[in-house]
């Protein structure tokens, strides 16, 4: 399976605390990744690099098949270059209504004169529809995204992820705040992208990562500890001492 | 579209509609066209303040809207006057200069004529030559497309540099405060080439226009209103849409929008840029209802009392912009118009042309604190509409749904 993205020998400090030693990661183009690690790892750190929030002291980070360096690109670049982002306390925009976060992130032109000129066309306003029944927000969509609960900002979050149609799909905690038969229905959501795209999940919840049935990378002080399949890493040693024993 | 556009959007047919009727009504009333009961003077002033409400419309644009709080828009409101300025000025004195001429034996030639405008115009700060930013002075059609490009073109480098360093919050407004500051400096000093702290002057005056000042400023008023009129249809059409989204957004979450793909930067820049250019324009309309432009007029508390008038009438909506405009600066001209008399509180005797300036900081403090979203906010609670408030501790899904009620009930 050819490779989609390569992180190799990153590093980043922050005043001399390295948050992320030496790290190397690679997934390929249709492959579930989940990333755990106790807290303060450097799980959003890396997250932070790959999508250019963040720039490494040393290190290389490559994309897709022409092995792109994403270093000297803009956040909004490597977004554009099909990277999405889901963070970790949710974060849509309040002010505006659940149909709007969701055109907003709806895959399409983003230069200003475009986007001025933009007007929804039937197959958009379909696949927005579409995207809200999938997250369970289908009667909502005229509300503004400040008056949801928790939970349901999670899965507008999620919406805007798949909106947005990205080749990689970095996802952060997606889980928190949501009930276990909501946990299930995301898990079914991530499964179903990654059969066509890569999904790297950040999540605590193990019995969550277990459902997700897929090659687990473990991170520890800013670097893998451990990869492998979740009963290979799960038994390993070092992996309890640091995360699962305490 | 555009009925579908406006169907969408009642407040703005309801704006226009009251700008029309209201621009009826004062030419109805005035001296020029009508029964004369309103005062010529008035109804320049009641011009200049439609030029302001432009401007403040575009500074809701700016500020209200993508969230960047200029303090330098009448930087370029003060550009759009002396670029129209340098026209008129320039123009009156060569139908002046060539009446005079015209008496002498020969006929002048072309140069005499270029020097003696120059000696007239110049001649206050002790020059007669025509410095180079008024190689298009002749020319009204060069000119008024000065009224544009010029404060576009500051807008575009300033913002610019500004943006590309991602320069944000109050150090962006410190900035834009400086800019203003030196253009203000620069045009006072004698040699900038547009007559120091005299600026330009006489610009009530149309070249060639044999009509009496009551008639004029009724077309500087109709042009004003047209102005705002389509000013507002502009920028409502703008926000209305996704741009509109992404400019929100950018103001509430910039690092989100950039995850999105849109490039933060390219939407402020453009953002600021056509908001100088409208400022421009609303600048150009002014100052020859209030008939002199000058350096003092571009100092930066000129364009800290345009962010007040924004902030008092509602900032995020255009109509609260306007209204905002409006109320403050007819209330300013009234109350330090010295018609008011004095208040006498035992020792104490307020002027209120000194103490006006007082109330407006006060009333904008009061404003800031307690009602947020300004005079245009009222138009919330008429209509029963209110902000989604939950800010308060992210809840999980159960407790999260206990709150979801209360919000939509
Ligand atoms: N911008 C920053 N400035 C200073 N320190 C930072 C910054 N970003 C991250 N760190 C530090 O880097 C370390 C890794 O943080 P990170 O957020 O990546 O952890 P995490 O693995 O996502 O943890 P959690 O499971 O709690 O979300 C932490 O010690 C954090 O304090
Ligand atoms: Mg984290």
């Amino acid at each position: 399976m050819s490779t989609l993205l390569e992180v190799s020998g990153v590093s980043v400090s922050f005043d001399g605390f390295k948050a992320i030693n030496n790290l190397s990661f690679r997934i390929g183009q249709a492959e579930m990744r989940a990333v755990i690690g106790p807290n303060g790892a450097g799980k959003t750190t890396f997250m932070d690099i790959v999508t250019g929030k963040t720039r490494p002291d040393e290190g290389r980070v490559l994309w897709g098949e022409r092995s792109l360096s994403l270093l000297g690109l803009s956040e909004a670049q490597i977004a554009r270059a099909g990277i999405g982002r889901k963070f970790q306390k949710p974060t849509v925009f309040e002010d505006q209504s659940v149909h709007e976060n969701l055109l907003m992130a709806l895959q399409g032109p983003r230069g200003p004169w475009s986007v001025l000129f933009y007007r929804p066309n039937a197959a958009h306003l379909a696949r927005v529809g579409e995207l809200a029944a999938e997250i369970g927000l289908g009667d909502h969509l005229p509300r503004k995204a400040g008056e949801l609960s928790h939970g349901q900002k999670q899965w507008l979050e999620i919406g805007m992820l798949l909106a947005q149609d990205p080749r990689l799909l970095l996802v952060d905690e997606p889980a928190a705040g949501m009930t276990p038969e909501e946990r299930e229905h995301t898990t079914a959501i991530l499964v179903e992208a990654a059969k066509t795209r890569a999904v790297v999940v950040v999540e605590h919840d193990m019995e969550f990562v277990r459902r997700l049935n897929c090659k687990v990378t473990v991170l520890h002080e800013g670097a893998v500890l451990a990869e492998g399949s979740l009963d290979h890493v799960t038994a390993d040693k070092r992996v309890i001492d640091v995360y699962l024993g305490r | 579209m555009r009925n579908s556009f406006v169907a969408r959007h009642p407040s703005v047919l309801a704006f226009l509609a009251l700008l029309a009727l209201f621009t009826l009504g004062v030419s109805v009333l005035s001296e020029g066209f009508g029964i004369g009961l309103i005062s010529t003077s008035f109804v320049k002033t009641l011009g200049k303040t439609l030029c302001l409400c432009l401007i403040a419309v575009a500074m809701d644009l700016i500020w209200g809207y993508c969230g960047i709080l200029s303090l330098g828009h009448f930087a370029f409101f003060g550009l759009g006057g002396y670029m129209i300025g340098m026209w008129l000025m320039y123009e009156r004195t060569r139908l002046i200069v060539e009446g005079s001429l015209a008496q002498g034996a020969l006929p002048p030639t072309e140069q005499e004529v270029v020097d003696a405008i120059g000696t007239q115009i110049f001649g206050v700060v002790g020059s007669s030559d025509f410095p180079l930013v008024w190689a298009f002075a002749d020319s009204l059609i060069l000119q008024l497309a000065m009224v544009v490009l010029a404060p576009g073109l500051l807008a575009l480098v300033f913002g610019w540099l500004a943006f590309r360093s991602r320069v944000t919050g109050v150090y962006l407004s410190i900035l834009t405060q400086a800019m203003t500051l030196a253009l203000a400096l620069y045009l006072f000093q004698n040699d900038s080439g547009l007559r120091g702290n005299n600026g330009l002057s006489g610009l009530q005056n149309l070249p060639g226009v044999e009509a009496p000042q009551a008639v004029i400023s009724l077309w500087f008023f109709w042009a004003s209103a047209l102005a705002l009129g389509l000013g507002y249809l502009l920028a409502a059409w703008i926000v209305s849409g996704k741009f509109g989204s992404v400019i929100r957004g950018i103001r509430d979450n910039e690092a989100r929008v950039r995850f999105l793909g849109y490039s933060v930067e390219t939407y402020k820049l453009a953002v600021f840029t056509l908001t100088a250019c409208i400022a421009g324009i609303a600048g150009a309309l002014y100052y020859p209802q209030a008939g002199i432009v000058n350096p003092a007029e571009i100092a930066p508390i000129a364009s800290i009392y345009l962010a007040v008038w924004v902030a008092i009438g509602g900032r995020g909506r255009l109509y609260g912009a306007v209204i905002g405009a409006a109320f403050v600066s007819l209330v300013s001209s009234w109350f330090t118009g010295g018609q008011i008399p004095d208040l006498v509180l035992g020792p104490l005797t307020i002027k209120w042309v000194d103490w006006w300036t007082i109330v407006l900081g006060l009333s904008f403090v009061l404003v800031t604190l307690f009602a947020p979203s300004g005079i245009g906010g009222l138009f919330d609670l008429w209509q029963g509409r209110r902000p989604p408030d939950r800010h308060g501790a992210d809840l999980g899904p159960d407790a999260g749904a206990l709150r979801e009620r209360e919000a939509t009930e």
